[in-house]
């Protein structure tokens, strides 16, 4: 790797020197309040929140002790998103509180004695030092030159500032790295996305289908406590997964397919479903279009011809396919959140889309109900400018099937050989480590030696802090306020955060972060509010509530305008593709060139003595942000390496035994990772969670532990139609003894 | 009154939640735990079943820990938990020795802690922490001489079994099968 920008160890700016700034606190005591056996706790104040350790956002209630610390979380009883219950990350989330390790005051990359430093600053000067550069790259490439990576509830802020800015190049590592070929599937077939949370009807149906949705281990809280009633009321649950998964575990049937041949499963239900019409032929004939088309397209993917090619026993896909038609409409072929596997991903999800609109479950109980969203206020701001170059410029034609800025050409686009429409010259990076979620991370540290900036906001001194020139350290959901929470549900509600205590340290909330750097921008005009609380409290207003009875009730739900849940009996539906219809013939991907109709394609099989990697969730933690919380390292703290006792007698590995892992690229995994023999996997797969294999020293619980399947991920399957970056055509093999080849990071 | 807990095996997905929510709840230290996470898998790949069990203190109702504590600092409390009173434990570790079940561990601060039920809860009304968390809704808790309450209206409807009766302890935790 050459690059100008070598990486910094955190442990440069460690404990000691922490003078800048009034806010030094010392986070060692950490559980110092602890009610001996049989105490009654009591007068205790709770302030409301809602999680901001998963996407998932379930509002909660933050106890403190009668000293006024921190001291734990809970649900708030009534939301919708979690109904009083929190999942082990929210409920370990003051652990991201109290992590001693966090990033605690701005800094910037310095050279000192022939190397490069990261020195503390306040933060005006770490904000003129971005504010100058900014407007060199505006003045120098456009503003269109800086990009914005971004996760999680600062993403409005930046947002803003950026489109303000004169920049569109905003992108999420959620939708390329994981759920947008589900967005994208949905929206050309029913025009209209699932949702987050999806919006499936979980706790009412009869009929629940997982293919690689492993729900338990993704720990989707208000999805995982609908699957435990659906189980209560007796639905049939079906998981297809070559692993056993928890799902698995709990279902009636259970497909062990053969990896990345989930297409040919698909098309087979489909064959079975409308040759023996099962489907919903009333539904279909009112509301879709290209059923003629699609029949005649599967008619020759019979189970018999599935079964060559997914191993799962042709009696078994008939009789699945026959209890999705028993349960029709009340049946969801679930559409999954990370989708991202090999790279004809869009065309997948839009099977999964055919199959569920054939079974007449979009719109219906049971199926996919219609969400409904709280439309708040907004203050009245100034126009953004028109940007003169979008990401859709960058590479003229390519993915033009994304509805949104694609991560990883935001990084293509950076390194100058790739000769884009115009160069990406400085990245803002906001809440999410590029170098652990993008795969090839390598790709990543050259594009960023291509940069005049790089700034990282987080809380933690994640591997991409390394990278920057600046670092931005924001404090916890639990210590700041934030936009009022009105994702779509079944009834439409308000959800408030507001900080549970002063920010710890020299850190500060995202939206003081953007509203800060706008003013050195010239763009405050963008951010009228000093306080964002006067912003939420005018919001409140506006929705007959306010700041003071939201701090009492924390969730505020509303009844839906109209009854329309579901589907009504005569309902003439319009839904929002160009027919008007649900499209099974899909016109709208045929204008772009891709076929119509999703087809079963081959993938790569992995060579002799390798395996193909799966890498997947474990409920205690969040990708690779969790992985430093000390009340949930403790219940994980590294990934395993699972693997099929043949495979393991084959190669006479024992049980945690340490190994390392090289990949079809020989790239060898930086650290070695321990041996989970175990039955639950495929004697052609192995599997590891995703999020471990650290490579920051100053986070001590991590580093080192396990290993990362990114760093093995450096063959790429990019989907053609929005490109997403599949990431299960990779293939490992064991390496025994340390050989000092292991890639670094 | 004889308290007791039922755990559905067919709902519990090996979170974690309790675990995490009885070591906020009760300040467990870092490191240790009063509830723990146990997964059994039977068979040969394709042909397999998982039985995924949150476990805790069994609450015996003969419970060898009782009568082995030489201080009496492990004893019964109302309902039947099964209490230790931190400020008469020697941590001496007979009772660690003696459980089954490994329930107990050495707190550092010199005591044998476990878990309680969260008995400072149900004093005012509440359920044990765990069970007012868990994300699948499959521990259940209550009173066996309460006709009407949760644990024992789902041992009427559901079979269940208890983990190593052979030991004769007489455990109040029960598994829903």
């Amino acid at each position: 790797m050459t690059s100008r920008r070598k990486f910094i160890k955190i442990s440069l700016y460690g404990a000691g020197a922490l003078a800048v700034g009034a806010g030094v606190y010392k986070a060692a005591a950490l559980f110092s309040r602890p009610p001996k056996t049989g105490e009654l706790i009591v007068d205790l104040t709770r302030t409301p929140t809602y999680c901001e350790i998963c996407f998932w956002k379930c509002a909660g209630w933050v106890y403190k002790t009668s000293e006024g610390k921190i001291w734990k979380v809970v649900g708030n009883d009534d939301d919708q998103h979690c109904n009083g219950r929190f999942c082990p990350r929210g409920t370990g989330g003051p652990g991201m509180y109290y992590d001693e390790e966090r990033l605690k005051t701005p800094l910037i990359r310095v050279e000192e004695r022939g190397s490069q430093v990261f020195r503390e600053a306040s933060w005006d000067e770490a904000l003129d030092y971005i504010a100058v550069k900014m407007k060199e790259i505006a003045a120098k490439y456009g503003p269109e030159s800086m990009a914005l990576f971004t996760h999680g509830s600062g993403s409005s802020y930046f947002s803003t500032l950026f489109r303000a800015y004169g920049s569109v190049n905003i992108a999420e590592p959620s939708y390329a790295q994981c759920r947008g070929p589900r967005d994208e599937a949905f929206l050309a077939t029913f025009g209209e996305e699932v949702y987050s949370p999806e919006i499936t009807d979980i706790r009412d149906t009869r009929c629940l289908v997982l293919i690689g949705s492993h729900i338990g281990e993704n720990m989707h809280n208000g999805q995982v406590q609908e699957m435990s009633d659906a189980i209560d009321k007796g639905a049939v649950i079906i998981t297809v997964d070559p692993r056993f998964s928890t799902a698995a575990g709990k279902s009636d049937y259970w497909l062990p397919i053969k990896p990345a041949t989930d297409m040919a499963l698909l098309l087979s239900w489909i064959h079975e479903i409308i040759y023996n019409e099962y489907y919903d032929r009333e539904y279909v004939e009112k509301n879709c279009i290209g059923f003629d088309a699609l029949k005649d397209h599967v008619r020759d993917f019979t189970p018999e011809w599935a079964y060559g090619i997914t191993t799962i026993k042709p009696e078994l896909i008939r009789k699945t396919a026959k209890e999705m038609a028993n349960a029709s409409p009340s049946v969801i072929v679930h559409p999954g959140r990370h989708v991202t596997w090999y790279g004809d991903d869009t065309q997948r999800v839009r099977a999964v889309a055919i199959l569920n609109a054939l079974l007449g479950s979009w719109g219906r109980r049971g199926g996919f109900y219609r969400p409904a969203r709280y439309e708040l206020a907004q203050i009245v701001m100034p126009a953004f400018k028109e940007p003169s170059k979008t990401w859709q410029d960058l590479f003229p034609g390519k993915y033009p099937v994304a509805s949104t800025a694609v991560t990883n050409v935001l990084i293509d686009a950076s390194i100058s050989e790739n000769n884009s429409g115009y160069p990406i010259k400085g990245w803002f990076v906001n809440a999410t480590n590029l170098v652990l979620t993008v795969p090839d991370s390598n790709k990543t540290l050259k594009a960023i030696g291509n940069l005049d900036l790089i700034v990282a906001v987080d809380t933690m001194p994640m591997e991409i802090t390394g990278w920057a020139d600046v670092v931005l350290p924001e404090c916890t959901y639990l210590e700041r306020y934030d936009s009022l929470r009105v994702s779509p549900h079944r009834k439409p509600a308000i959800a408030l955060r507001m900080p549970a205590a002063e920010p710890m340290y020299n850190t500060r909330p995202a939206y003081l972060i953007a509203r800060e750097l706008s003013k050195k921008l010239g763009l405050e005009s963008y951010f009228p509010n000093e306080k964002q609380e006067d912003l939420l409290d005018w919001q409140l207003k506006e929705a007959g509530s306010s700041l003071e009875e939201m701090k009492k009730i924390g969730v505020r739900t509303f009844e839906r305008d109209y009854d329309d849940i579901y589907i009504a009996e005569d309902e003439q539906v319009e839904f929002f593709t160009d027919s008007g219809k649900i499209e099974l013939y899909s016109t709208y991907l045929e204008q772009f060139g891709f076929d119509p109709l999703p087809k079963y394609t081959p993938h790569e099989e992995p060579p002799e003595g390798f395996y193909r990697l799966i890498y997947g969730r474990a409920p205690m933690h969040t990708f690779s942000r969790t992985s430093n919380n000390p009340n949930l390292t403790d219940l994980m703290d590294e990934n395993k390496i699972w693997v099929n006792p043949k495979v393991a007698k084959e190669w006479g590995l024992v049980s945690d035994q340490l190994i390392w892992l090289r990949n079809q690229d020989d790239v060898i995994s930086q650290f070695p990772i321990k041996v989970r023999i175990t039955e639950r996997i495929r004697w052609d797969s192995v599997y590891m969670v995703h999020g471990f294999g650290h490579a920051q020293k100053q986070m001590k619980r991590c580093f080192g532990k396990g290993a990362s399947d990114t760093q093995l991920i450096t063959k790429v399957l990019v989907d053609p139609l929005m490109g997403g970056t599949g990431m299960r055509g990779n293939f490992v093999t064991f390496v025994t003894e340390k050989t000092g080849k292991e890639a670094a990071l | 009154m004889r308290y007791a807990m039922a755990v559905d095996t067919r709902k519990c997905v090996g979170c974690s939640d309790c675990v995490v929510a009885c070591q906020t709840e009760n300040n467990v230290p870092i490191g240790y735990c009063r509830e723990w996470i146990v997964e059994v898998v039977d068979g040969t790949y394709p042909q397999l079943e998982m039985e995924i069990r949150s476990e805790r203190c069994n609450h015996c109702a003969n419970s060898p820990c009782v009568r082995c504590c030489p201080t009496g600092a492990s004893h019964y409390s109302d309902g039947g938990i099964v209490l230790v009173e931190a400020g008469e434990c020697i941590g001496c570790g007979a009772c660690i020795a003696s459980c089954p079940y490994d329930a107990r561990y050495p707190h550092p601060e010199g005591y044998v802690d476990k878990c309680t039920f969260c008995i400072h809860r149900i004093k005012s009304g509440m359920k044990p922490a765990c069970v007012e968390v868990c994300p699948t809704k499959c521990l259940y808790f209550g009173d066996l001489d309460d006709l009407n309450s949760d644990v024992t209206t789902v041992l009427k409807e559901r079979k269940y079994k208890t983990l190593i009766p052979e030991a004769g302890t007489e455990p109040q935790l029960y598994f829903l099968i």
